[in-house]
């Protein structure tokens, strides 16, 4: 009981975090379910259809592989930014947090190409040269959200960066910043598998 | 904030993006030995799994935080996704029912 007591009698602060880092928690909780609901219907509407389109061949497999090794790298970047930040070297942190924006701007350049190909190919949210109009539908709002994502965390990043700089956030900041870049990592690992190497099974 | 102490140095966090990417190069090599769809769905999603465990457990610190944290976010999270799973099953009797 006392192991219970200890772990649940946080009084006023049951978790011992600051505010900012639970609200990011629970943004990414309410996110995760809206991702998961996506991605479950996307895997609906491949199974109930016959002849889902597979329209990214062995060049789409290295390039998406090249975009996961990106995000990747940009976690780990994410992390020494905290970690600078958290021993007060202001100008590591800035450094490391700019390496994670490059990370996710060269994300972004290779994702913005793939969408570019496709629609010359002819796909849009309405049809494709395939079959099965919802391909389109299911992959462009599946991506695009996640797109949406990493834009915008490229300019929170961006944001917290010249705050830190000026003394106008703290190192709390870089790290509730930092969930939500791993967060968008965590995302892309299973869109990844679902999207583009499940297109290369029979 | 008492939990900055208990950041593992850049040699841990360099070990677990090594793992990563040794995993994700694994779903790469398994999405070319064309398996059937159900086996390559349950594995890659397997691996998913333990990559978004890593990346949650050490990247976003959740290891380290207080276990009532862990506790208040994780299984809601996991029951939800799985209840949103359950109509899973319905996608192949849609299949089914096509003319």
């Amino acid at each position: 009981m006392s192991n219970v007591s200890t772990l649940w009698g946080g009084g006023q602060s049951p978790f011992a975090i600051n505010s900012k880092k639970l609200g990011m928690w629970l943004f990414l909780l309410s996110d995760a379910l809206t991702f998961s609901a996506i991605l479950i219907a996307y895997s609906y509407v491949r199974l109930a259809s016959e002849n889902w389109p597979r329209p990214f061949d062995a060049h789409s497999i290295v390039l998406s592989s090249t975009m996961t090794f990106f995000l990747l790298s940009s976690s780990v970047t994410m992390v020494f930014a905290v970690l600078a930040s958290s021993r007060g070297d202001r100008k590591a942190a800035v450094r490391w947090l700019g390496a994670t924006m490059l990370g996710g701007i060269l994300f972004l350049v290779l994702h913005v190409n793939e969408w570019a190909g496709l629609i010359a190919q002819g796909v849009t949210p309405f049809g494709n040269p395939w079959g099965v109009p919802l391909f389109g539908a299911c992959f462009f709002t599946l991506t695009g959200l996640h797109m949406t994502h990493v834009t915008v965390g490229v300019v929170y990043l961006g944001v917290i960066a010249w705050g830190f700089n000026r003394g106008k956030y703290n190192a709390d900041d870089v790290e509730v910043s930092g969930l939500y870049w791993h967060f968008v990592d965590l995302v892309w690992m299973f869109i990844f598998p679902m999207v583009y190497l499940l297109s290369n099974t029979p | 904030m008492g939990t900055d102490s208990h950041h593992p140095g850049k040699r841990f966090y360099l070990i677990v993006w090594i793992g990563l990417l040794f995993l994700t190069v694994v779903e790469i090599v398994l999405a070319y030995m064309h398996l059937p769809l159900g086996v390559m769905l349950v594995t890659l999603m397997g691996l998913s799994l333990v990559k978004s465990a890593l990346i949650v457990a050490y990247f976003m610190h959740l290891r380290f935080e207080r276990r009532s944290l862990f506790y208040t976010l994780i299984p809601a999270a996991v029951i939800c996704i799985g209840l949103l799973a359950v109509f899973f099953p319905d996608s192949l009797r849609a299949l089914e029912l096509r003319p």
